[in-house]
């Protein structure tokens, strides 16, 4: 028997204190509750906000789609679509790049999978900004990269700020973390067997990559792939630091709009956009995932 | 366990290992160059530098801007880790180990934050300040990294939960143990992993969160925005000495447990 399956099954309520019928919501409540006010209270807010009257600061009752015509007719939509785009290309980026690695982590060395986990992941518990930071330094005329390149002729002084790539590098830098976990998680659940099996009748590296073990892995590849498309799409620093002004992003044109501009319900109506897909593509894609399976597979391996 | 034969895995060991390296190289190269720039004695960024120092250290311990963020930043970090340790404990149990009604949806419902692009968040959250006449300060700021981190602490506990065999808890209820005692002498213990894992990340997540601090701090600067301002508007010498100690000390509190509990554990 699966154990992440006879889980949640095996508990016999006759056992718990008579007191409490349904434990898990019990237990669940005070994080629904604490979400419910800090986090779907103001997504209400933004929403509620999104169709006043421009450039108020109170609700009032007179509702408008103003603002949302706003997003059509001066070009924030144009934003938007290169936004798509880096999110397109950081997250395909960061698969081909992430894959190879996890699967390293959880075939190849399993023995390690704590310890290159810590280093992999550790980046994200210090501030985007600071390791930007540090990539500039590297990246700037007179930086790092361009002392190295300096002892090869015709390669002196070179600015690799500013320009396409290097947007994308320092969005698939930041978000390869998010990728890895989910697709570690997901190749946890590739069973070893198959993969046996496979070769057994004949499948070649490709073919097993293609039929088995994507396929089996399924759930975090999804995962990963999403929570790096939507963390991308709503990205502003690298693009902003590492790309100069060659890219305005539309998370860039949300903060213009609240910070600047002082225009509360266009930056609403454009957060509301935002969140729109956003939410929709997570919650269309989580239908497919089955968490208790993807969580579980780490549990199963001991 | 079936292994391989290495033939037929159709990967080469030395390879794959390479390549890790290169992967982690790449992850915390920004960790060395903050380092080296953060000894060069020149006001103008340039390498090679024409003198080295460590006056922007001493800089960095001297100015008052820099006590009092950190001092911010630490105690909303504090401030936050227990309660959010707590709620993600239950909330696990929740989410892995009770099947209930609604459970599908609250597994869902948890996971959405993590999505969420955190400015829009901070954002959101400063209309919510904003309508209900709070003035922002730490404490906001505090409760906006606790609805982003949440989620993933929950998930790390989680992790745990699903590897937890429940009928040594049974086991225990049918000896006659009350509710508190097997929480306290069976789940706890057991579980204990992943809440010190959860609660290292809570820490660490909101000592080093920058959108929404930016959003919800009000008066209380805190360390990543302080360190955000002396980034921006030209290059100041302090700026990388600075990083580096703040890249360091989280790397320090994060490996330094995790090497303690290995220790233990082989002893």
């Amino acid at each position: 028997m699966k154990p992440y399956e006879n889980q949640s099954q095996s508990i016999k309520y006759k056992n718990l204190p008579k007191k409490i019928k349904n434990p898990g919501l019990f237990l669940g409540l005070p994080t629904i509750l604490a979400l419910t006010i800090f986090f779907l209270l103001p997504l209400c807010l933004i929403v509620l906000y999104s169709f006043q009257e421009p450039n108020v600061f109170e609700l009032g009752k007179d509702l408008t789609l103003l603002n949302y015509k706003d997003f059509l007719g001066q070009g924030y939509y144009s934003t938007f679509l290169w936004s798509a785009l880096l999110a397109v290309l950081t997250t395909a980026a960061t698969f081909v790049l992430a894959y190879p690695c996890a699967y390293g982590m959880v075939k190849v060395f399993p023995k390690y999978n704590m310890w290159l986990t810590l280093l992999l992941v550790m980046p994200i518990f210090v501030t985007s900004n600071i390791r930007i930071f540090g990539w500039t330094l590297i990246l700037l005329k007179g930086g790092f990269l361009s002392f190295l390149t300096g002892w090869i002729p015709g390669f002196q002084e070179i600015e690799f700020l500013y320009n396409f790539p290097v947007i994308i590098m320092g969005m698939v830098y930041i978000y390869f973390p998010f990728m890895l976990f989910p697709v570690v998680l997901g190749l946890e659940m590739v069973d070893d067997t198959a993969v046996e099996a496979a070769v057994d009748l004949g499948a070649n590296r490709w073919q097993v990559f293609k039929e088995v073990e994507v396929p089996m892995s399924a759930a975090g590849i999804l995962i990963g792939c999403l929570l790096v498309f939507v963390l991308s799409l709503g990205s502003m620093v690298e693009a902003q630091v590492l790309g100069g002004s060659i890219v305005t992003t539309f998370a860039e044109d949300i903060h213009h709009a609240f910070s600047y501009q002082q225009n509360w319900p266009l930056g609403s109506a454009l957060s509301v956009i935002l969140l729109t897909i956003t939410v929709g593509l997570i919650l269309v894609a989580l239908r497919y995932v089955n968490l208790d399976k993807l969580l579980g597979a780490r549990a199963k391996l001991g | 366990m079936v292994t391989l034969k290495k033939k037929r895995a159709g990967y080469k060991k030395p390879l794959v290992a390479v390549y890790i390296l290169t992967v982690i190289f790449f992850l915390q190269a920004p960790a060395l160059s903050l380092l080296v720039s953060s000894f060069s004695a020149d006001k103008y960024f340039r390498f090679p530098f024409s003198e080295l120092t460590m006056k922007w250290y001493v800089e960095m311990f001297n100015s008052g801007g820099i006590r009092d963020s950190v001092l911010n930043s630490l105690v909303t970090a504090l401030a936050v880790t227990v309660p959010a340790t707590v709620l993600a404990f239950l909330g696990a149990l929740a989410f892995a180990r009770y099947k209930w009604r609604g459970r599908f949806l609250y597994q869902r419902f948890l996971l959405l934050p993590i999505f969420f692009p955190q400015m829009v968040l901070g954002l959101a959250q400063l209309l919510l300040a904003n309508f209900m006449g709070v003035n922002t300060s730490w404490i906001t700021a505090g409760i906006s990294h606790m609805v982003w981190l949440l989620p993933i602490i929950t998930m790390v506990i989680a992790i745990q939960v699903y590897g937890f065999d429940v009928t040594i808890e049974e086991a225990a209820y049918d000896l006659g143990a009350s509710t508190a005692q097997v929480l306290r002498e069976v789940t706890l213990p057991v579980l204990m992993p992943g809440i010190v894992t959860g609660a290292l990340f809570a820490f660490l997540l909101s000592w080093s969160n920058f959108d929404l601090s930016l959003f919800l701090q009000g008066v209380d600067n805190m360390l990543p925005v302080y360190i955000y301002g002396k980034m921006t508007g030209g290059f100041s010498p302090t700026a990388p000495a600075l990083s580096a100690a703040v890249y360091l000390l989280s790397a320090a509190v994060l490996f330094i447990p995790f090497w303690l509990i290995t220790r233990m554990e082989n002893s």
